[in-house]
């Protein structure tokens, strides 16, 4: 078990790299280098940077695709869910780390929903009674129980996502990674599953790592921001510490208008409080000041 | 004369699904439109509509005078060029010239007519060094320049981009706004398929903005992305600006407000009048 | 792409849309045996009309008139071929005999597609699937034919897409000499092709990411149970296997010449 101390809390870290590189097979440079970072127990994490950073390539190794499927070497140190990866099969990975795609209609093989859900528990051999309840359950908290008996290709993308979350979520990892999940959608369908990716995280205690590129709908939700480039992870730590750096700026990173916002009218003279990420805060930081 | 013309257009797809309920509206010659709204709000299919992809049920799409009823639409797409979503539904060709070439071809241009054409795409979309590689060896963002500049090598007067930013990063957005805007500037028509607000907030150009098959509104960028009835009735998400300064609203300020330049130049205005 | 409407997954619940489907292939079973019993026109024109209670049932008139519409050309063709050849060769001692295992061939042939028509008609892919799953068909397999069926729909639209896509860039499907056509469908065909197999890499990593293989003895959400319908349709079955061999061998079956006035050629 991996355990720090701070103060009187007791802290998990629930996924934990040391050196991890990697290259894909055949491919002339690595995808990851030298690549260290902790995610704890029970975290909203995004993780974001430009195309080609090496942010998919880390999220297939936080389940195993990476090397298992993909093949090639995984040099370096990582442990989820206390496991190591290189050790156990994708297989025993799912039990404990779910993988949301980007393209919804390619992660729903059933012609129902219900069925589409009960995938990864038959795959895992429950039986009939309990698969029933996760079934429900998983339903439930995603919201989708009136598309039980729908087939997929009826849906709109943003129901077939929530149907693609609620089929990871049945398995009850303690961790889920969703890997631009909202490509998509359009801002309203992505805000959803925001929304139900909160809940989840709220909620279950399930450790959430979101890579993203709207950052404007998605930063309000996290507490941990990782920004990689060329394979490196260049900036990492609180949200509001990681979009006001000149570093982000400069690395072309979505950032959030309302900090762009912020940052405009601190170099202007007008201070406040402190780093709104949200339209919310803004406006919240915004009245404090200019409303006597 | 307006270039495309829509006149009270309806449109029925063969599974029943009523996508177009009546939608007249104009476009002219070296305007740029963003057509806005919901995904199934019938944006696609009103565009598929402009170069006779898609003919209508009942009503008239004209381009240039001539009905899309009358004409094929491998001549509709001499002036009309379509950019699709995703360029993977077009990309076939052994190296990039050759996809370029492909349309040429298909059009009659003659070889040197293509060489020339071809260099001149290639240049434009920072795309030499790969003349002569494959297109799926291309990494996603280059695909989508590749499309991009097969469709702009014949030279449309239309360009018609279908939902350009998915799946891009900022830098790549930012890119292609550019890009787009000079495409525009230097005298073409640009229409733009999107649901990205903050992209059509960068951007502003005429708005028109659709839902369940008709058009709720059409005018500025400015105007209709900051009226929150609209955006309730889109059910669309207004740019982050817009948000805060709805809710900054009591304090006076105006509603309309999407640039962020804008927004900082009226809040520092307002801090220093308190100051004084 | 009127074609693939058939595979829309359609929740329909009927009498006999409810029925397992192993039984509904007994007895799909039990009327190709009886069919092959006979060469006779009359019994196989009752064979004929014997599953119209079921397509009415089921509600899917419309289907199975399309689907014997579909096999009408070459019902015709057995038809002539019986006929002419039988005339050419004297093989049968009148025309009326030879006209009536003409019919009878015909016949044969229609009651054939019509049994297998209203099987596929009145079973929905996943109650297909699930049955295959229950008689110990391998894993692979079925889910192969589930998620071909799935993504039908997907494809069709994709291809419609790719054809939109080549279309707007001056391509011309229509036009040309054969050769010029066949070559036409390249773009359309090498953007498919390339699409699949990336869509076939995501499915897998989808499926290995919710512990695909990770067990042999996989469970399902589903089990088929026998009711008493299925029952009911078995023993119907039965009867009718019985009944056609009785008839075959115990009973005078009245030729067609009882019928029609005999020909002049």
């Amino acid at each position: 078990m991996l355990l720090r101390d701070t103060a009187a809390t007791l802290i998990l870290a629930v996924i934990e790299t040391s050196g991890l590189t990697y290259s894909y097979p055949g491919a002339n440079k690595p995808s990851l280098r030298d690549v260290n970072l902790t995610v704890e127990k029970g975290e909203f994490a995004i993780l974001t940077g430009p195309s080609g950073c090496g942010k998919t390539t880390l999220c297939r190794c936080f389940n195993g695709l990476i090397p298992h499927f993909y093949g090639g070497e995984l040099k370096g140190d990582l442990r989820v869910a206390d496991l190591s990866v290189n050790e156990r099969s994708t297989g025993e990975m799912a039990k404990h780390v779910g993988l949301v795609f980007q393209n919804p209609e390619n992660q729903l093989f059933a012609l129902s929903v219900e069925k589409d859900v009960a995938f990864g528990l038959e795959n895992l051999g429950m039986p009939r009674e309990q698969m029933r309840e996760r079934v429900d359950w998983a339903l439930k908290m995603t919201g989708i129980e009136d598309l039980r008996e729908r087939a997929p290709h009826e849906l709109s993308g943003g129901q077939q996502q929530r149907v693609a979350i609620a089929s990871v979520l049945a398995m009850q990892p303690e961790i889920i990674v969703f890997d631009e999940p909202t490509s998509f959608l359009d801002p309203l369908g992505a805000q959803r599953i925001f929304e139900v990716i909160s809940h989840l995280n709220k909620q279950l205690g399930i450790t959430v790592i979101l890579v993203e590129h709207r950052l404007d709908l998605a930063a309000k939700y996290a507490g941990h921001v990782i920004i990689m480039d060329e394979g490196k992870i260049v900036l990492d730590g609180a949200p509001r510490e990681i979009f006001s750096s000149e570093r982000a700026w400069l690395l072309g990173v979505g950032i959030p208008k309302a900090v762009r916002l912020w940052r405009l009218l601190e170099e202007a003279g007008v201070a406040l409080k402190g780093v709104p990420v949200s339209s919310e805060e803004a406006i919240q930081y915004l009245r404090e000041v200019l409303w006597r | 004369m307006a270039l495309i013309e829509v006149k009270d257009v309806h449109f029925t797809y063969q599974t029943g699904v009523e996508a177009l309920k009546g939608v007249s509206l104009e476009i002219r010659d070296g305007e740029f439109v963003a057509i806005m709204g919901q995904n199934g709000a019938g944006k696609t299919t009103l565009v598929k509509n402009f170069n006779g992809l898609l003919k209508p049920v009942k009503g008239e799409v004209l381009v240039d005078g001539v009905s899309t009823r009358d004409v094929s639409v491998a001549k509709l797409a001499r002036t009309v060029g379509f950019v699709f979503q995703n360029p993977d539904h077009q990309l076939f060709s052994e190296t990039v010239e050759e996809e370029i070439a492909f349309a040429l071809r298909n059009f009659g241009f003659d070889d040197s007519a293509i060489e020339k054409r071809v260099t001149w795409a290639v240049n434009l979309l920072d795309l030499v060094d790969y003349r002569k590689t494959s297109p799926f060896m291309l990494s996603g963002g280059e695909r989508k320049r590749v499309a991009l500049a097969s469709v702009l090598a014949w030279d449309p007067k239309v360009v018609i981009l279908d939902e350009p930013t998915i799946g891009q990063d900022h830098r790549q957005k930012e890119n292609l706004r550019q890009f787009i805007v000079q495409l525009n500037e230097q005298g073409k028509t640009v229409v733009v398929v999107t649901h990205d607000v903050e992209f059509v907030a960068e951007c502003d150009p005429r708005v028109i903005l659709m839902r369940e098959g008709r058009i709720l509104a059409d005018g500025e960028a400015k105007r209709i992305l900051t009226d929150t009835a609209l955006a309730l009735e889109a059910s669309i998400v207004p740019p982050q600006i817009s948000q805060i300064f709805q809710g900054l609203s009591f304090l006076g300020f105006p509603s309309d407000v999407i640039d962020v330049s804008e927004a900082k130049r009226l809040l520092v205005d307002r801090f220093k009048e308190l100051q004084s | 792409m009127s074609v693939f409407e058939g595979f829309r997954f359609r929740h329909v619940s009927s009498p006999i849309h409810n029925r397992d489907p192993r039984i509904k292939f007994v007895f799909v079973l039990a009327m190709f045996a009886v069919t092959i019993l006979f060469t006779e026109f009359v019994p196989l024109l009752v064979l004929f009309f014997l599953p119209l209670p079921f397509v009415w049932v089921a509600g899917v008139r419309r289907q199975w008139l399309r689907s014997l519409r579909g096999a009408l050309f070459l019902a015709t063709f057995i038809f002539v071929f019986n006929f002419v050849f039988g005339y050419l060769y004297k093989s049968y001692p009148t025309t009326n005999a030879l006209l009536e295992y003409s019919l009878a061939m015909t016949l044969r042939f229609l009651v054939l597609v019509e049994s297998f028509s209203v099987f596929f008609l009145t079973t929905s892919p996943d109650h297909l699937s699930l049955a295959l799953e229950q008689t110990h068909v391998p894993y692979e397999f079925t889910f192969a034919f589930t998620t071909a069926v799935r993504f039908v729909p997907v494809l069709a639209e994709e291809a419609q897409t790719i054809m939109d896509a080549q279309k707007a860039r001056g391509l011309e499907l229509e036009r040309g000499n054969f050769l010029k056509r066949v070559r036409n469908y390249i773009p359309i065909l090498i953007p498919l092709i390339v699409s699949a197999i990336r869509r076939s890499l995501e499915l897998a990593e989808a499926m290995e990411s919710r512990a695909w293989g990770i067990t042999s003895k996989r469970t399902n959400l589903y089990v088929l149970k026998i009711k008493f319908g299925d029952v009911v349709l078995l023993v119907l079955s039965i009867v009718l296997l019985v009944l056609g061999i009785y008839v075959r061998y115990f009973v005078q079956i009245p030729q067609l010449s009882t019928f029609l006035p005999p020909l002049p050629f």
